[in-house]
């Protein structure tokens, strides 16, 4: 864990600075300067930040979901442990994603908020993690707490698909890669970055990943902490 | 078949107990009249658009339904009768014979709504019949698939009441966007090829909850 | 007569982290029978729901075998009669209707009149065959459960607090169901009464120490 936590603090004050410093310019000339991407520009930046936290918010949630459904197995309470301990990561992370895109949003598309389908998406995201936070404060035995919120989170996990595929290409959105995105946006999202940019970008991915590796080990540490703590004795 | 007549004996013993309690009817039929009375209030003379009155339509639908089909289970554990349904039948069946109460339920919601609609708006006119027809039939399938395992979860909580929105608006959402969508379509009197879409989705949707909560009940309505 | 037999191999439960029991096992052959004694909040009625299949057991297994096939747990309710004062029945149907309804969830099969008859009578309420199970009295409707537990001939009958609101007569209608079940099949009584207990030819203590 420790060389995790290192590497996620390493690289991401990388990404942070190099994907903030690094210049944007017409023609990019070796790894420490950035293309122009038309429409985008300076604010193309936030791909380092605003992507790998969504990212990350979607993996944290498929953790909750995988272990809700190991707990549905084996019946072991630390299961549950995990799959909260990943679901209130989660929360952080998606409203990480939220406030970054939302501010994107102003400046790109001149509101915080249009009801793009990935803000939709995003807005969902965060209703079903309230809805499941909500479900686990209002059940008051612990097996029973995790079993129902375990199925929940895999419920909620089945409408995934929609969001991620069907919704976008039903609605037409502002998104860069959505139905009816201007032309010039498009490659950012289909990976047809400049290779300057891809490192950072890829970077950024794991460092957040690592992050929230790290993190979630430590919050699972405490959660088993205190829960030995609360349970009686004898 | 047993399993059949089994699932048959659920259905039964939920409409009858229904037609002589009027837990659900009541409540949904107020719900439902206030719902709309309300719109009528606010909107005046007003003649909104397909767009907004498909939207409306389901809105009525969602919250009335809502406010209705929990009772499917909670009705069980509120009168300790969850045990006895435990001990007579197994979750499998237990859940095709509820999904089956409240799809009807919610069938007959859409329809008196639609109905009281095409009342009171003038402009909810169902252009293409075709469309408007699947979506309802979809659209409450799949509805009740979502309700009716959420009403099994929240039944075992707390505070009920507000939490059975809280919880189906995000699963629901999906859904949702799909059906008002394409009764928009009907209300505008689009071509069945257009909605093919929209009707793709109603019905992977309807499958993969219909059997993701078949799954999922025995963890629910099983220690 | 089928042969059946159940088996708890040291089972326990833990309910929020509390321990309700302990590795309890014992065995019933059929014909036989089994008391479970032991004082209030001993898990009594926890360890007769996890028999019935209703409740998980935290470790340890229980099973079931009727004719030399261990049921598995979703169709435990076809082996299994319950009867408990914390059990309900339908308010709005009539004891008839209990019976008839709950039996053809069970098994998809229409009771006939005649055998719903002969249960009513049994227990006493055939006079109020007809009549909503709301505007019985408690000893009534406990009655009434006897005859549901009893109408699909279960190889397993569970009595939890077995004569709870009942009159004299009542009990010893019990008296009768237990006799015959305990000589053809397997039954369990959950008490605290030892002459209850004393109906079984076994008994565990629960909650010793």
């Amino acid at each position: 864990m420790n060389y995790i936590r290192m590497s996620a603090i390493v690289i991401i004050t990388y990404v942070l600075i190099s994907g903030i410093a690094i210049p944007i310019v017409p023609q990019p000339q070796g790894w420490f300067e950035f293309p122009v991407i038309p429409g985008l520009e300076e604010k193309a930046r936030n791909i380092f930040f605003h992507v790998p936290t969504a990212w990350t918010t979607v993996v944290a949630f498929l953790v909750s979901m995988w272990y809700g459904l190991r707990y549905l197995r084996t019946r072991n309470m630390d299961d549950d442990l995990k799959s909260e301990a990943s679901a209130g990561l989660g929360f952080m992370f998606c409203v990480l994603a939220t406030i970054t895109g939302a501010l994107w949003a102003k400046f790109n598309w001149g509101s915080f908020w249009n009801w793009d389908p990935r803000e939709t998406s995003i807005f969902i995201l965060l209703l079903i993690y309230g809805a499941y936070f909500a479900l686990r404060s209002a059940i008051e035995v612990e097996e029973t707490r995790a079993r129902l919120s375990a199925v929940y989170a895999t419920l909620a996990g089945l409408t995934v698909p929609f969001f991620i595929f069907v919704l976008p290409r039903i609605v037409s959105g502002l998104h860069p890669g959505a139905k009816g995105d201007p032309e010039g946006a498009g490659p950012v999202v289909e990976f047809k970055m400049s290779p300057s940019m891809l490192v950072v970008f890829i970077l950024g991915l794991i460092g957040f990943n690592l992050l929230y590796v790290w993190l979630l080990n430590v919050r699972v540490r405490t959660a088993r902490l205190e829960y030995r703590r609360s349970t009686p004795q004898g | 078949m047993s399993v059949r007549a089994q699932i048959g004996a659920v259905v039964v013993k939920d409409v009858r107990s229904e037609v002589r309690n009027r837990y659900a009817i009541n409540a949904l039929v107020m719900f439902v009249v206030t719902a709309v009375a309300t719109i009528l209030f606010a909107l005046r003379s007003e003649q909104p658009g397909p767009a907004t009155l498909a939207g409306m339509y389901w809105v009525v639908i969602f919250f009335s339904a809502m406010s209705g089909l929990a009772r499917i289970f909670v009705s069980e554990e509120e009168r300790g009768t969850a045990l006895t349904l435990q001990l007579t039948t197994s979750p499998g069946i237990l859940f095709a014979g509820k999904l089956a109460v409240n799809t009807g339920l919610t069938l007959l919601l859409t329809l008196s709504v639609s109905a009281l609609y095409i009342v009171t708006f003038p402009g909810f006119v169902i252009r293409s019949p075709d469309i408007f027809a699947l979506t309802v039939l979809l659209g409450s399938i799949g509805f009740s698939a979502s309700a009716t395992i959420l009403a099994a979860i929240i039944a075992k909580a707390n505070s009920r009441g507000t939490l059975y929105p809280v919880l189906s608006f995000p699963i629901l959402i999906p859904l949702l966007m799909t059906v008002m969508n394409a009764t928009e379509k009907a209300l505008e009197g689009a071509a069945f090829i257009e909605a093919v879409g929209d009707m793709q989705v109603l019905v992977g949707y309807c499958l993969i909850m219909i059997a993701g909560s078949f799954l999922l009940f025995d963890y629910v309505w099983n220690d | 007569m089928r042969s059946s037999s159940v088996k708890l191999d040291s089972v326990s439960k833990r309910f929020n982290r509390r321990t309700i029991f302990e590795k309890v096992s014992a065995s019933v052959n059929a014909p036989g029978s089994l008391a479970i004694t032991g004082r209030n909040g001993s898990g009594k009625s926890t360890l007769v729901k996890i028999l019935a299949g209703v409740l998980s057991a935290t470790e340890g297994k229980v099973s079931l075998t009727v004719d030399g096939h261990e049921i598995p747990r979703e169709l435990l309710y076809q082996q299994v009669g319950f009867v408990s004062p914390y059990l309900m029945l339908y308010d709005e149907f009539s004891a008839a209707e209990n019976i008839r309804l709950l039996e053809s969830m069970r098994s998809g099969r229409r009771a006939a009149d005649t055998e719903i008859d002969s249960l009513l009578d049994m227990v006493g309420l055939a006079h109020r065959r007809n009549d909503r199970i709301g505007t019985f009295s408690s000893g009534m409707k406990q009655r009434a459960k006897y005859a549901v537990a009893l109408i699909h001939r279960p190889a397993m009958l569970i009595l939890d607090e077995p004569t709870s609101n009942l009159d004299a007569e009542g009990i010893a209608i019990v008296r009768g169901v237990a006799e015959r079940q305990s000589t053809s099949g397997i039954l369990i009584v959950a008490t605290n009464d030892s002459e209850e207990a004393g109906w079984c030819s076994q008994q565990i203590p629960l909650g010793i120490g």
